[in-house]
């Protein structure tokens, strides 16, 4: 894909002032460099590029559930946040923030605050599809306004790649083997992106690391800057839970989004909008056959499991055409 | 000038609550507390009081929403029971951790299972290690004249640990009695502004809140938060010090009731301690020496204190509103008999349990027990088991 079909059919439209993408490029980062997490993690793609979408200049709470980035980027006695950072426990990221944001506009309302805030959230898919489910569901319930950013890596990758509700059908986790009575996870993923649509929040959209990123930080801009709650879902590939050499991981999201096993989609006070449509969609071996995590997939005699993966996501991409009215 | 007033004693804390008016308060229904959220959402709604409610989805929420708030910079409050306190437990310890002075009300209520709704002491007892203070109520005078106490104690520079007012379901939460109330002007002057010296929302200095801590910062973390709840007992005294003044009723760490001359006592720990004292007045008339000793500050535990308040005595009874299942009697008994041992008391001690899922416990049962603790002075301790149930169905 190259960067002009992205100009073809941009992100969702926005009346917001993007910055150019020069301008968002020279953006200082706020997450600063020297933390521990694993060279080529996507979580921290995901992190650097969503705060950068902060305009110059505002001020943000940022909060984070437990899991690799919280541990690898808040280590006692280092932070690697140039903002006001808060972390809690594994499963209630979206309560924490929603405290803090209440409590902005308590003492806003009070007049011990000026300035304003922006408040974002990260959570792994183990932090947001499962044990921290309830507790997001809450907090986008209540509108509180925040952005609920899921770095999804399908996986529990900081307690070694345990399946979540967020693992694609059929990969090969800890929990999950591969082995002489089992090919990998049996169960398809959840689409929590539909999910938080149907809490009929502002906005929800999702994306990946594609082309020069103007996709994540237009949707990023729009989450942040969007009144009311917000809940963006990154697929942040894990190169030891997926199982590739890490400079692949930007043909890994590209083949994701070419197969339509990760669209890039945003729904925008209810009107579902797709934000890439490939010109030709590619077969799911294409992003399958990239990953170690999907290799027994390959072996004769499995070929009906891709054909079965293959069936789901089509019908998944289907569903969604239909939502966005295509 | 102050107020009297027909209150039960929900009522008595939501006024409390009303009158310090703090930022924020995330909180979730549960039975005996529900009044709470439920008044001062009222309030709210009134226009009496301008706390920011959440109105949460768990009670593990209303914690970590009430560890968010306070962190941000609010004074923060929430209520629960039972449950829903097991439900905050993990954030319970992050809490204290993060040396956030939040204040919950605590009304006392059975942990399951069977599912009952009814007063015990199992759900604060089981938190009783979590790194909050918790001070308990023997009336809706006391539950009141606590909650008032709490931010001051909570968020003095010394301590900045999170605080339980604890006070018995139904019987207390749901005992209309008559109490005083202090002026708005009053309590607004007692407790003061929240001026926290670290916070996220300070645009002078953002902070990072939660870290992960290896091995060699975790543990001086702990010890100075253990500092933190030895420093409580004096604020506590001191804060009780300067509440006298301005409400005439005096508070410490206990209360002995008849205590000073006794050589019987009963301890026990919220309203027990009513019944108990009829059955002290009734046996002080017939000439007995008995008394009881009230636990008021469970945490931080004042040991020395309780053992030096006791140390006359022949014989005490640790009365335990729930059970340990240590099959070594409850948490008031077996830290009181270290207390004792330490003194080098040579009193008799015998570990009760009572009340428990509500069971009532009765002046009669009191008058008993007395009766028994003289026998054991007089012939020795003869029990059988570790410690003892009262007011069990054979």
């Amino acid at each position: 894909m190259s960067q002009n079909s992205f100009k073809e059919i941009p992100a969702g439209h926005t009346s917001m002032p993007f910055g150019s993408y020069k301008e968002i490029q020279e953006r200082p980062d706020r997450l600063a460099p020297g933390h521990r997490l694993c060279a080529g993690c996507g979580g921290t793609i995901a992190v650097r590029n969503v705060l950068k979408a902060l305009h110059p200049g505002d001020k943000a709470v940022v909060g984070n559930a437990t899991g690799c980035l919280e541990v690898s980027t808040f280590t006692y006695p280092y932070t690697a946040y140039e903002d006001s950072y808060i972390h809690n426990a594994f499963e209630n990221a979206g309560a924490t923030l929603s405290g803090v944001e209440t409590a902005y506009h308590a003492l806003k309302k009070k007049g011990r605050i000026k300035e304003e805030y922006k408040f974002i959230t990260f959570g792994g898919d183990g932090g947001t599809y499962d044990i921290g489910f309830q507790s997001l569901s809450g907090a986008m319930e209540r509108g509180h306004d925040m952005v609920y950013v899921c770095y999804d890596n399908g996986a529990y990758m900081n307690t070694g790649i345990q399946r979540s509700s967020a693992t694609p059908m059929y990969a090969d986790t800890t929990t999950t083997p591969v082995g002489k009575k089992s090919n990998g996870k049996p169960q398809g993923r959840k689409d929590l992106a539909a999910i938080m649509a149907a809490h009929n929040i502002p906005y929800v959209a999702q994306t990946t690391f594609i082309g020069n990123m103007m996709d994540l930080y237009q949707k990023s801009e729009k989450a942040i800057y969007t009144k009311g709650p917000a809940f963006l879902n990154i697929m942040a590939p894990c190169p030891r839970g997926w199982r590739y050499d890490a400079p692949e991981i930007i043909r890994i999201c590209k083949m994701a989004v070419e197969t339509c096993y990760w669209p890039l989609f945003e729904v925008t006070d209810g009107t579902w909008k797709l934000s890439y449509r490939p010109k030709e969609k590619l077969p799911l071996e294409e992003f399958l056959k990239l990953q170690g995590r999907f290799k027994h997939l390959f072996l004769p005699g499995n070929e009906y499991l891709i054909e079965a993966f293959q069936a789901e996501v089509d019908r998944r991409w289907e569903e969604l055409l239909q939502r966005c009215g295509l | 000038m102050a107020v009297r007033k027909s209150l039960s004693g929900n009522e008595a804390v939501a006024y409390a609550m009303k009158q310090i008016n703090p930022d924020v308060m995330p909180a979730f229904p549960i039975t005996p507390s529900t009044e709470l959220p439920q008044f001062v959402s009222s309030y709210i709604a009134n226009g009496e009081m301008d706390t920011e409610f959440i109105p949460v989805e768990s009670e593990h929420s209303a914690m970590s929403a009430a560890i968010g708030a306070e962190a941000a910079g609010a004074r923060t409050m929430t209520a629960t029971s039972s449950a829903g306190l097991a439900l905050m437990w993990e954030m319970l310890y992050v809490a204290a951790s993060n040396r956030l002075p939040i204040a919950l009300a605590l009304v006392n209520r059975a942990l399951s299972g069977p599912l009952n709704i009814n007063c015990e002491h199992s759900d604060s007892m089981g938190a009783r290690d979590s790194g909050w203070i918790q001070i308990y109520a023997e009336d809706n005078q006391e539950a009141y004249d606590n909650f008032i106490q709490a931010y001051r104690i909570a968020e003095h520079k010394d301590v900045m640990l999170p605080i339980m007012i604890c006070q018995d379901g139904f019987i207390i939460s749901h005992g209309v009695s008559n109490i005083e109330l202090l002026e708005d002007e009053t309590v607004k002057a007692f407790v003061g502004a929240y001026h926290p010296k670290h916070y996220l929302l300070n645009a002078d200095e953002p902070m990072a809140v939660g870290p992960y801590a290896v091995s060699c910062y975790g543990m001086e973390a702990k010890r100075a938060q253990a500092q933190g709840m030895m420093h409580a007992k004096q604020v506590i005294l001191d804060v009780a010090e300067e509440f006298e003044k301005i409400s005439g009723r005096k508070y410490g760490f206990y209360e002995g009731y008849q205590l000073e001359d006794a050589e019987y006592a009963i301890v026990a720990i919220g309203s027990a301690c009513g019944t108990t004292k009829d059955a002290v007045d009734e046996l002080r008339k017939a000439g007995k020496r008995v008394g009881l000793l009230k636990v008021r500050v469970f945490r931080p535990f004042p040991g020395k204190e309780l053992a030096d308040a006791l140390k006359g005595c022949k014989a005490i009874a640790v009365m335990d509103r729930c059970e340990s299942f240590s099959a070594n009697g409850g948490p008031l008994a077996a830290e009181l008999s270290a207390a004792l041992f330490q003194a080098k008391s040579q009193a008799e001690v015998i570990k009760i349990v009572y009340g428990l899922n509500g069971r009532d416990y009765t002046v009669t049962e009191a008058k008993q027990l007395f009766a028994d603790l003289e026998e054991i002075a007089a012939n020795g301790r003869q029990e059988t088991e570790e410690y003892r149930y009262i007011g069990l169905r054979e």
